[in-house]
C-alpha cells in the first residue's frame, strides 16, 4: 500500500486525512496522549489540591506496591476469581453452543433468550442478584427448601466473592456461547460424515472432532475470559458500595485503582498500579495473538 | 451436526432448564417491582404479586425528581456516542481500506496496536485531561472520548476491503466526489456492519458505569447506571423501588436488542473471532 509520495494524488491525500481526522483527534487526545501521561504519572507523586503539581519520585510508587497488603489481596482475589470463573463459563458456553448447533426446533428462540443477560447492564444485574442473595431472598429460599444451609451472601466474607462469581458465569457465558456457535458452523460437515461411516457415536464425535476442531476458539475464549476477569469493576463496586468488602473479600484490581485515585486522590500511585495491571493484560493479549495465529495456520 | 433421536428429549430438557435459569432472575425482579414492600419483606417464592401495584413506578418517577433526568442523560449520551461512532469509524475505516495517502500504513498499524491497550491504563490520565479541559460534569466529558473506537475502525476497514470496487468506480464516473461517494454509495451498502456496531456501541454507552461514576459528581449529570447505584444507597431496604428502577433501565436496551437481533450473530462473528 505504501507508495512514494509523488504517486498519491493531491485529492486522495486531502480526502484521506479528511476522513481520518476525527478519529485521529479523538484517539490521539484520549488514548495516545493518556498512555504517555500515565507513564509520567506513575513516576510522580501527584498533588491535586489547588493547581495540580507533580513531584518526581522515580520508581517509588512501584516500590510501594511491594508492601501494599491490599494490593496483594486484590491480586489474590482476581486470581481466585479467574481460576473458577474462566473454566466454568468456557465449559458452559461450549455445552450450550453444541446443543444449540444441533438441528433442534426452537433453537433460534433459545439463542436469543440465552443471550439476554449479556445485553443487560451490569448495574441492573448486580441489583437483581443482590436482591436474590438477600437474607430472605430467592437463593436462600431454594437452598432451604432442598435442605441445604443458607448463607448471608452479602455480608459473609467467605461467600461474597462466590456470589459475584456465580453472577458473572451466568452473565458472560452467553457471549462466549455465540462465539462458539459461529465457530461450530465452520467445522466441515464431511468430518462428521466420515466418522459416522466408521461407526462413531455422538459422544465420540464430540470428543474426537468437535473439541479438537474448536481448540483455537477455546483458546481465544479462555484468554478473553482471563482479560475480562482482570478488568472486573462494576460488579464488585456496586456489590460492596465501593468498599471491596466485606473484609476486602470482593476487592479487585480495578476497584483498588479507583479507590486510590478518587478516594485517596493518590493519582500517582494509582497510575502505577494501573500500569502494572495494563502490562499484565497486554502480555496475555500478545501471547494470545501469537499462539492464536499459529493455531490458525495449521 | 445430526443428533441421534434417542437423546433429543434430553437436550430439550437441558435447553428448557437453562432457559429457566436465564429468565428467573428477570422474572423475579419484574414481579418484585409490582409487589408492595410488606409482601416483599415477608419472603416466599410467589412470582405473581398478591397485591399487584404500580405504586413503585409512580414513586420513583414522582419522589425522585432526578430519575427522569438520569434516563434522559443515559439516552442522550448513548444515542450521540452511537451516531458519532457510526460516522467516524466508517470514515476512518473507509480511508484505510480505499484511499492512498502517505502515512496510511502507519495509521493502520497504530489502530491495531490501540485495540490491545487495556482501558484501565487511560482512566486516570483521561480524567486529568478532562479536568484540565473543564469538562467535568458535562456531556462532552463522556461523549467526546468515546466518539471513535479503534476496534470498530478496524472492523469497518475489514468490511470495506472485501467490498466490490466496481460500484464505486461506476459512481465516480458519474462525477461523484469522495464524500458524495461515501455517503451515497458506500454507507447505504454497509448497513449490516453499521447495525452490528449500533448494538455494541449503544449497549456499551448505555451500560457504561465507571466513566460517569468518575466524571460526574453533580447528581443531575448522573446516568441511570450511576443513579441506580446511589438510589440503592438511599432506599437501602426498599427493594420494590430498586427493582422498578432496574426494570425501567433494562427496557430500552432490551428493545434495541430485539429490534437489531437479526444482525447480532453476524456482528459477533465479525468482531469475535476475526
Amino acid at each position: 500500500m505504501a507508495k512514494p509520495f509523488g504517486k498519491h494524488k493531491l485529492r486522495d491525500i486531502l480526502s484521506g486525512y479528511g476522513f481520518m481526522s476525527p478519529a485521529i483527534i479523538i484517539l490521539g487526545c484520549f488514548l495516545l496522549l493518556p498512555i504517555g501521561y500515565s507513564i509520567f504519572l506513575s513516576l510522580h507523586r501527584v498533588n491535586l489540591l489547588g493547581t495540580v503539581s507533580y513531584k518526581f519520585i522515580g520508581v517509588g510508587n512501584f516500590e510501594r506496591m511491594l508492601d501494599d497488603a491490599r494490593l496483594w489481596i486484590a491480586l489474590k482475589n482476581t486470581f481466585r476469581y479467574a481460576l473458577i470463573v474462566v473454566p466454568s463459563q468456557t465449559m458452559l458456553a461450549l455445552v450450550l453452543a453444541s446443543i444449540l448447533n444441533m438441528k433442534l426446533r426452537y433453537r433460534n428462540f433459545f439463542r436469543v433468550a440465552f443471550y439476554l443477560p449479556t445485553v443487560t447492564s451490569s448495574a441492573v444485574l448486580v441489583l437483581i442478584f443482590m436482591w436474590i442473595y438477600n437474607r430472605n431472598g430467592l437463593l436462600n429460599f431454594i437452598l432451604e427448601s432442598v435442605g441445604l444451609p443458607t448463607y448471608n451472601w452479602l455480608g459473609d466474607p467467605s461467600v461474597a466473592l462466590l456470589g459475584i462469581m456465580i453472577m458473572n458465569i451466568w452473565s458472560t457465558a452467553p457471549l462466549f456461547m455465540v462465539i462458539y456457535l459461529a465457530a461450530l458452523q465452520d467445522i466441515p460437515e464431511n468430518l462428521y460424515e466420515a466418522a459416522e461411516i466408521d461407526g462413531a457415536n455422538a459422544w465420540r464425535k464430540f470428543w474426537r472432532i468437535t473439541v479438537p476442531q474448536l481448540k483455537p476458539v477455546t483458546f481465544y475464549v479462555i484468554v478473553m475470559g482471563i482479560i475480562g476477569t482482570f478488568q472486573l469493576f462494576d460488579q464488585s463496586y456496586i456489590f460492596s458500595a465501593g468498599s471491596g468488602g466485606p473484609n476486602n473479600a470482593t476487592l479487585t484490581m480495578v476497584l483498588l485503582i479507583y479507590q486510590y485515585a478518587f478516594k485517596s486522590l493518590d493519582m500517582g500511585y494509582a497510575s502505577a498500579i494501573a500500569f502494572f495491571l495494563a502490562v499484565v493484560i497486554m502480555l496475555i493479549t500478545v501471547v494470545q495473538r501469537l499462539l492464536f495465529k499459529e493455531e490458525k495456520l495449521n | 451436526m445430526r443428533s441421534s433421536n434417542r437423546f433429543r428429549p434430553f437436550f430439550y430438557i437441558l435447553l428448557a432448564l437453562y432457559a429457566v435459569i436465564t429468565f428467573v432472575p428477570f422474572v423475579w425482579a419484574l414481579s418484585a417491582s409490582f409487589k408492595t414492600l410488606p409482601e416483599i419483606v415477608a419472603g416466599g417464592i410467589n412470582f405473581i404479586p398478591k397485591h399487584f401495584t404500580l405504586d413503585n413506578y409512580r414513586t420513583i418517577f414522582r419522589q425522585e425528581p432526578l430519575f427522569v433526568r438520569w434516563f434522559f442523560n443515559s439516552a442522550f449520551i448513548a444515542v450521540t456516542v452511537t451516531a458519532f461512532n457510526l460516522l467516524f469509524n466508517s470514515m476512518a475505516g473507509y480511508a484505510l481500506a480505499r484511499i492512498r495517502f502517505p502515512g496510511s500504513t502507519l495509521m493502520f498499524y497504530s489502530i491495531l496496536a490501540m485495540i490491545m491497550i487495556p482501558g484501565q491504563l487511560t482512566i486516570i490520565p483521561s480524567y486529568l485531561i478532562i479536568k484540565e479541559l473543564n469538562w467535568l460534569n458535562s456531556y462532552q466529558a463522556i461523549i467526546v472520548p468515546m466518539a471513535a473506537q479503534a476496534t470498530y475502525i478496524f472492523m469497518m476497514r475489514q468490511f470495506f476491503i472485501s467490498f466490490p470496487k466496481e460500484l464505486e468506480e461506476a459512481a465516480e464516473l458519474d462525477g461523484l466526489g469522495r464524500f458524495g461517494l461515501f455517503t451515497k454509495v458506500v454507507l447505504p451498502l454497509a448497513k449490516p456492519a453499521l447495525a452490528a456496531q449500533t448494538i455494541f456501541i449503544f449497549m456499551g454507552a448505555w451500560n457504561e458505569f465507571l466513566k460517569p461514576l468518575m466524571l460526574m459528581s453533580d447528581k443531575a449529570m448522573f446516568t441511570l447506571s450511576v443513579g441506580l447505584n446511589t438510589f440503592k444507597g438511599q432506599y437501602i431496604s426498599f427493594w420494590n423501588y430498586i427493582m422498578a428502577a432496574s426494570i425501567i433501565m433494562t427496557i430500552p436496551a432490551l428493545l434495541i436488542y430485539i429490534f437489531f437481533n437479526r444482525f447480532f450473530v453476524k456482528g459477533i462473528t465479525f468482531t469475535g473471532t476475526k
